[in-house]
């Protein structure tokens, strides 16, 4: 576990630069500053604020996470100035291998059943192939969920991403009828987990501590973004399913690959769920076409699994 | 032939009908049916508020309700509720400005009726929230695009102007009981003294009274109207098949007249039953008249029934015909065709026939049209959610089945308010003397002036 840890930050540091050119860096993420160590003899180059490359001693630099104070409820609404956040999913990569939903379980202590983000299998019509469709919220421009919520619990923002604030919700569940992607979860019960998030305070944009009888869903991980990083699911998948970015820059990144949204779009057929509706998605997909993987069909149950391995280790 | 000898009667006629009237109405102590009912509503209450004291414990995980099928017998509940209630208006309000006289004596069963159960309605609503304890958000951060806070204004106005249609034309009855009724604990006398607004039975409080009751008949309408609109709304402002309906408005409100009906004819049974003397004023007569007012609403739903049904069947578009296909031949087929042939067909047949408008028959429709009502509502409500899909759940999530603690608070609902009936009934006139005397044709002045008279003065 610890291992894994590691080698995520690691990733995430590397992707770093590349992901600076699309999203902005609002402060914050892993930063290296000058210790009071001895000289080790070994130069590292770094670069620095204004945007000169200098060389320092290795010893003197040292890792440290720079916790950002989790928004509060009433910040968590405000969302980021001239953003507006896409999401594209690649269906010819999925190879249903649930890394983006264990690492989202994960990040948001997210207890019970209750899955955020869910890897369906569809299949259109009787003759049609299979395929697995990662399912986060769709972060709609027209949400019915927002509509029809009597409180203002549930919100959207003005780059787009939907919230809900658990500290508000009342618990009615007319946004769970309203939705037309079935994404929202109730926590029926006292949510499990709540040890792992003890002490945490709570924000709207990172949705944990759960609280019972209350509304929540995927949140496109404003807190990652915030500080110029991608959504948990996005640098878990190994295959590059998942594209975040800013829809007024028209570029979307997966991490290691960084495109002109407009231009994938053209060139791959996106599309959106249930256009029809008219509910507008800020997410996109990429058709099923010229597969990475063959399609390979799995018992769909293991997210469950999933959730019953992590109560038995609890 | 009551109203045939209207204005025949002489003015000693008139006084003797007044007087007669006034002791069969004074409220009776209960014998032992009606004492082992109050208490056995009373303890399915109890279990009911007992089982709701564990739900705000352990959270809705104690109902069958979850992220799959999240609304459940609550809310079916509630809209049973609702709907029950809308004939208040129905015989009050639009029978009364319709003139329709044989509609007094059914006046006040039909607005206890509707208060007790939208007091209810506003109850469970209430429990099926799940943070209860936050509802001053509604205040706080109400949003009028939502249609939960249009349904909590008309639900509340509806709840204040049947109270007031209830309480004013029962002012006279409540001081009758005050200045007439005897022997009875101290408490009871206060009470009446207090809820009688020192009545003193003159001409000037009764022109306010009938004004009064005027103008709420008139307001009352559209707000009925409303309730039942508006909870439809809930359903109809989103996009699941079942519920995506624009015909969904006239269906709610012409099931609800039809189901309040049913309540009103079920109470005028009952009370006959358990007290011979108001056969005098519960007739054959109203029985037979409530029965074709049966008949055609229940005419007029399956108008909006097939409405409902049969055009979406035609098409058979996607997940609409997975919707209907359930309904019609699949896991729901049974209740579906039960509810519709006894809550529905089978009083349009029966209550065309004279001998089917006489009391029992009719008792028997109105139970079929009650119990198929509050079917059907679980019908409206709970499938609409069985079809999105269905993965990545666990089994036990896929179909709904309610607890026994769910039916528990929900039977606790219903018994409840059975027990504000019951209650009404065992304290205060269940039909309105003085309305029930003009119907017979005693002039104003004689009710003004002997209103207050006994029998045994």
């Amino acid at each position: 576990m610890e291992n894994e840890d590691n080698k995520a930050d690691r990733r995430k540091f590397l992707k770093f630069g590349v992901l600076a050119a699309g999203l902005t860096v609002a402060g914050g993420g892993l930063q290296k500053v000058l210790s009071e160590e001895k000289d080790s003899g070994k130069k590292v180059k770094v670069l620095t604020t204004d945007g000169q490359v200098v060389e320092v001693d290795d010893a003197h630099l040292k890792a440290i996470h720079s916790h950002c104070k989790p928004a509060t409820p009433a910040e968590s609404r405000e969302g980021i100035p001239g953003k507006k956040f896409v999401m594209v999913i690649d269906l010819s990569r999925c190879a249903h291998e649930l890394k983006c939903q264990h690492t989202c379980q994960k990040y948001h202590h997210l207890s019970g059943m209750n899955v955020w983000l869910k890897v369906f299998k569809m299949q259109e019509g009787e003759n049609t192939a299979p395929y697995w469709m990662p399912k986060p919220c769709m972060h709609c421009d027209k949400p019915p969920c927002v509509k029809v919520c009597p409180v203002s619990a549930t919100f959207k923002r003005e780059d787009g991403i939907v919230l809900v604030d658990n500290t508000r919700c009342i618990g009615c569940r007319f946004c769970m009828a309203a939705c037309p992607y079935s994404t929202r979860s109730f926590n029926w019960e006292e949510p499990e987990y709540l040890h792992e998030t003890v002490g945490k305070e709570y924000s709207p944009e990172t949705g944990f501590p759960q609280k019972k009888g209350t509304v929540e869903k995927c949140d496109f991980c404003p807190d990652m973004l915030k500080q110029g990083k991608l959504p948990h699911c996005v640098t878990a998948c190994p295959n590059g399913v998942f594209f975040m970015g800013d829809l007024n820059e028209d570029t979307v990144s997966n991490g290691s690959e960084t495109v002109r949204f407009s231009k994938l779009m053209k060139e791959k057929g996106g599309y959106r769920l249930n256009e029809i509706l008219g509910t507008e998605p800020s997410v996109y997909y990429l058709p099923p076409v010229k597969r990475l993987f063959p399609f390979q069909d799995v018992k769909i149950s293991e997210a469950n699994e999933h959730q019953k391995e992590r109560k038995s280790t609890k | 032939m009551e109203n045939k000898e209207k204005k025949e009667l002489t003015e000693k006629e008139a006084i003797d009908l007044l007087h007669e009237l006034n002791e069969d109405m004074l409220p009776k102590k209960f014998g032992i049916i009606g004492n082992a009912w109050t208490t056995l509503l009373f303890i399915i209450f109890i279990t009911g508020i007992y089982c709701y004291t564990n739900q705000i414990r352990n959270g809705l995980s104690i109902t069958g309700m979850r992220d799959f099928v999240f609304w459940g017998i609550y809310i079916s509940n509630f809209v049973f509720f609702v709907a029950i209630s809308l004939v208040g208006s129905l015989i009050t309000a639009v029978l009364y400005l319709l003139k329709v006289e044989w509609r007094a004596p059914l006046s006040r069963i039909s607005e206890v009726i509707a208060v007790s159960a939208i007091v209810f309605a506003g109850l469970i609503i209430i429990v099926d929230m799940g943070r209860p304890d936050r509802m001053v958000n509604m205040a706080l951060h109400g949003r009028i695009q939502s249609p939960i806070i249009w349904d909590v204004m008309v639900v509340s106005t509806y709840m204040t102007l049947s109270f007031l249609l209830l309480y004013f034309p029962l002012l006279p009855g409540i001081a009758f009981c005050r200045d007439r009724l005897k022997g009875i604990p101290k408490w009871q006398h206060k009470m009446y003294q207090i809820l009688s607004l020192g009545w003193k039975y003159s001409p000037e409080q009764y022109a306010i009274v009938r004004k009064a009751i005027t103008i709420l008949s008139v307001i009352i309408i559209p707000v009925a109207l409303c309730i039942h609109t508006v909870t439809s709304w809930l359903f109809a402002s989103t996009y699941r098949p079942g519920w995506d309906s624009t015909n969904f408005g006239a269906y709610f409100v012409s099931g609800a007249f039809l189901v309040g009906s049913g309540g009103v004819v079920a109470g005028m049974y009952i009370l006959r039953k358990f007290n011979p003397s108001y056969k005098k004023y519960l007739t054959d007569m109203h029985f037979d008249k409530m029965g074709k007012l049966l008949a055609l609403l229940a005419l007029v739903y399956a108008y909006f029934s097939i409405n409902e049904y049969l055009i979406p069947a035609y098409k058979m578009k996607g997940e609409e015909a997975s919707h209907l296909n359930e309904l019609f031949t699949g896991y729901y087929a049974p209740m579906f065709w039960s509810v519709q042939f006894f809550g529905m067909i089978l009083p349009i047949i029966v209550l065309l026939f004279n001998k089917g408008r006489k009391p029992l028959p009719m008792f028997i429709m109105a139970i079929f049209v009650i119990v198929g009502a509050w079917f059907k509502r679980y019908l409206i409500v709970i499938p609409s959610m069985s079809f999105l899909p269905v993965q990545e759940i666990p089994e036990e999530w896929k179909h709904y089945s309610p607890t026994f603690q769910e039916w528990a608070i929900t039977g606790g609902s219903l018994a409840g308010a059975l027990l504000l009936i019951t209650l009404f009934v065992r304290f205060f006139p269940i039909i309105s003397v003085w309305e029930v005397a003009e119907e017979k044709g005693v002039s104003h002045d004689i009710i003004y002036e002997h209103l207050h008279e006994g029998n045994e003065k």
